[in-house]
């Protein structure tokens, strides 16, 4: 890969931009650009568009429905998407349990659940993390016990991301005890329709409901629901983990905000000048802005390594550390922008507004501010990952 | 060289304590933050019976003539127990405005009220352009026969919703970031063409957004002398800063010590997160923090109570230091709390929230630390 786009790149490139100004529904658009609380229908929707086209499940083999497209174009779509701010795809169903389903499932399972996810027509959810386990995941206690066709589930997942949407679940269970605590884990895929799921809604400090608590209360789960072999499914978690690393830095978005940011910055009076002109301010803006460059080319130097379709190897624990300080540097940077227009606070799930105080992208900033903390926790917290670092790149 | 509290002060620290401890439990603090009026009028009721509203105010004004030591105190135990009366706005903020610089009826007018309870009072000294320059004021005051009409535009007050009287700073003379030519007057917000509106805070607080239109007032209430009210501003937030910056330390000592019990118990890899050397460094970090801040604080509130000459800097000193220190501690108690962090259960997310808010309230630190290189 060189610096340079190829002609055929330049040309993607434009069939992009052409698409968008055709397909991109003005309606979702408009929510998008006022940073409007997220809408299952849109991204739904959206999906759907993307599908049709062919540019949803990008990442897949072409034998499953996907592009085995080089990286480089990849890149080119995730970018120009990200650039016009269309909605984020959701991972769970197809960056994640796709992947796992015609990696390690069999042609029944293929043939039951990947349509569903290619066409957006279900949504998953990811049945991870425990009350107990959460950068411990191993650790998890959830337990399916073998009776008959059927395996019965109980336990307690946490933080299940839009699990309140979901209409299947994939799991990480127990089915045996053993020393080891990666022994003995199972990959199960579970209907949220069966009997004995319970969703509980957790409020975040946003004032959001984003993440769930998902109680098993024995929920019979067919046996050809098992992914791959009986007590294998550390390995697939393992595999699933690494591709939720890659996804994580965000790149495009992260270059899209900080644009943003710039241009409203620039109109921010402050004395005789703008907010730019405030040294220290404009400073943090600059040192955000070279983080960013470097961590745009560290993905891509990870991403020419890779071949199509594989996964990365643990560099992408750097992506996973650097993209989420960069995510959580440039939602502080907005509120200091801000000042006090920071402070003015319409709880979502209590009040039912948004409607901004002060300037019309003022409301967003805040909840996105404290939403944000998040990033550095989950998919592996950025201690975890620099643990990965230090043990498989390091060598320590 | 003593750092330690007089018999009285100690006396008002443990009343204080003893309140938040047996009066002000979580949950009540979280429905009070939920309710329509965002505090508790029997709370506040009960801060005038003991005399915490008048504790700082010159007896002159009816009030103790305690000093920036006592409201220190109050202030420390305040951010303690995340307290949401607007003791901050109504005392230390606008009766001590008015115990400064105001005449002898508006002493005993409005400061009696106060003291005893009855009156609630907000500043508006933030416009949409000023951001931390309290020189830049567009607001405008003209004169017409004995009295003045205002007109402009303040937004984020403080507790303007339960004001009884906001203080509004107004240019009179001069160009728009003039420190000559501000004057400042109480107004009633039931008067014509005042138009409030307000909303909570991310804080659990409350707020408005100020407009003036047309808005007759007499001469009576202008405070301190016609276009002179600079200073007098300018006074009364370093006295506030120093108020907030003690309540700031109070939520930070909360903080790392909640983070410091949490990973004691919560259990990863066959043992205790807080085993782990990197997260013991992290609190180690979070709790020198919070020792340097509350150094500072006893350095500036020491220097403020004996009127030294370079009080402003060490305010401005403080407010930096204070900044630093709720950003860091604030995002690592989150932080080394997991998902439990970022929960609107927890009272740790609630405390990050208000120290967030700190950070900006009366300058951040950007601003305190360009105002100390200059002072």
């Amino acid at each position: 890969m060189d610096l340079v786009f190829s002609q055929e790149d330049l040309d993607f490139q434009e069939e992009i931009r052409s698409f968008l100004t055709s397909e991109y529904p003005l309606d979702i658009k408009e929510r998008q650009d006022n940073r409007l609380p997220f809408e299952p229908e849109d991204v739904i929707k959206w999906q759907k568009i993307l599908a049709k086209k062919g540019w949803f499940a990008i990442n897949w083999p072409k034998k499953n429905g996907g592009t085995d497209w080089s990286p480089t174009k990849k890149y080119i779509l995730q970018n120009e998407l990200a650039v016009a701010n269309t909605p984020i795809i959701i991972p769970f169903g197809v960056s994640m349990c796709g992947p796992v389903v015609y990696t390690f499932g069999t042609d029944t399972q293929k043939r039951q659940h990947l349509p569903g996810i290619l066409n957006s027509d279900v949504w998953w959810c990811q049945g991870y993390s425990e009350p107990g386990s959460g950068s411990d995941l191993a650790s998890l206690q959830t337990k399916a016990k073998l009776q008959g066709d059927n395996y019965i589930v109980n336990g307690t997942k946490s933080w299940t991301t839009l699990a309140q949407h979901a209409d299947w679940i994939f799991c990480l269970v127990r089915t045996e005890t053993t020393n080891i605590k990666q022994e003995g884990i199972s990959f199960l895929l579970l209907d949220m329709k069966s009997p004995g799921v319970e969703v509980k809604p957790i409020i975040t400090i946003d004032g959001s409901h984003e993440v769930n608590t998902v109680h098993f209360d024995n929920v019979k789960v067919p046996t050809e629901n098992l992914v791959g072999v009986e007590g294998q499914g550390w390995k697939i978690a393992k595999f699933l983990l690494r591709h939720e690393r890659t996804g994580i830095a965000g790149i495009a978005a992260l270059k899209r905000e900080l644009k943003r940011l710039k241009e409203i910055c620039a109109n921010v009076i402050l004395g005789e000048g703008s907010l730019l002109d405030d040294p220290s301010y404009r400073r943090k803006l600059e040192a955000a802005e070279i983080e960013l460059k470097a961590t745009e080319f560290t993905e891509l130097r990870t991403l020419s390594q890779i071949s199509s379709g594989g996964a990365p190897g643990p560099e992408s624990s750097i992506l996973k550390i650097k993209g989420t300080e960069l995510q959580q540097t440039i939602s502080e940077l907005f509120i200091e922008m801000l000042a006090y227009y920071s402070h003015p606070f319409f709880n979502e799930t209590e009040l039912g507004s948004n409607e901004a105080v002060g300037p019309d992208y003022a409301g967003a900033a805040m909840p996105h501010y404290l939403n944000f903390r998040k990033v550095s926790i989950y998919g592996g917290s950025n201690e975890i990952q620099r643990n990965v670092i230090a043990k498989a790149i390091l060598g320590l | 060289m003593d750092f330690s509290f007089n018999e009285e002060q100690t006396l008002i620290q443990r009343q204080v304590a003893q309140f938040i401890q047996r009066d002000y439990e979580w949950e009540k603090r979280q429905a009070l933050a939920k309710s329509e009026l965002g505090f508790s009028s029997e709370n506040w009721k009960i801060f005038a019976d003991l005399g915490w509203l008048g504790i700082s105010l010159s007896e002159e004004s009816g009030g103790f003539g305690g000093s920036a030591l006592e409201t220190m105190i109050i202030m420390e135990e305040f951010g303690k127990g995340l307290v949401v009366e607007p003791f901050l706005e109504t005392i230390v903020l606008c009766a001590g405005l008015i115990d400064s610089c105001g005449n002898k009826d508006q002493k005993s007018e409005i400061l009696k009220k106060v003291i005893s309870g009855e009156m609630h009072l907000a500043l508006g000294f933030v416009e949409p352009q000023s951001r931390f320059n309290l020189a830049d004021v567009i607001t405008e005051a003209k004169k017409k026969g004995d009295g003045f009409v205002l007109n402009g535009f303040k937004s984020v007050v403080m507790n303007g919703p339960s004001a009884n009287n906001i203080i509004i700073s107004a240019r009179i003379s001069g160009k728009q970031s003039e420190e000559e030519g501000i004057s400042l007057f109480v107004v009633d917000p039931k008067l014509e063409g005042v138009s409030l509106r307000n909303y909570p805070t991310v804080d659990g607080r409350r707020a408005s957004e100020i407009t003036l239109e047309n808005v007759d007032v007499s001469s009576s209430c202008l405070l301190a002398e016609e276009g002179k009210g600079f200073k007098e501003l300018e006074k009364a937030i370093d006295s506030a800063t120093l108020a907030i910056c003690a309540e700031a330390i109070g939520a930070m000592e909360v903080l790392y010590k909640t983070t410091v019990e949490y990973t004691k118990i919560r259990k990863q890899f066959g043992q205790a997160i807080g085993k782990f050397q990197v997260l013991q460094h992290r609190m180690v970090d979070m709790f020198m923090e919070y020792e340097q801040s509350k150094s500072l604080l006893y350095m500036a509130t020491i220097k403020q109570a004996e009127k030294a000459e370079d009080s402003k800097k060490a305010i401005s000193g403080l407010k930096y230091q204070v900044g630093k220190a709720a950003k860091f501690i604030g995002q690592q108690a989150v932080q080394l709390h997991g998902g439990m962090g970022v929960t609107d259960e927890l009272n740790v997310g609630h405390f990050f929230k208000r120290l967030t808010t700190i950070i900006t309230i009366f300058g951040n630190t950007d601003y305190h630390l360009k105002r100390y290189s200059q002072l």
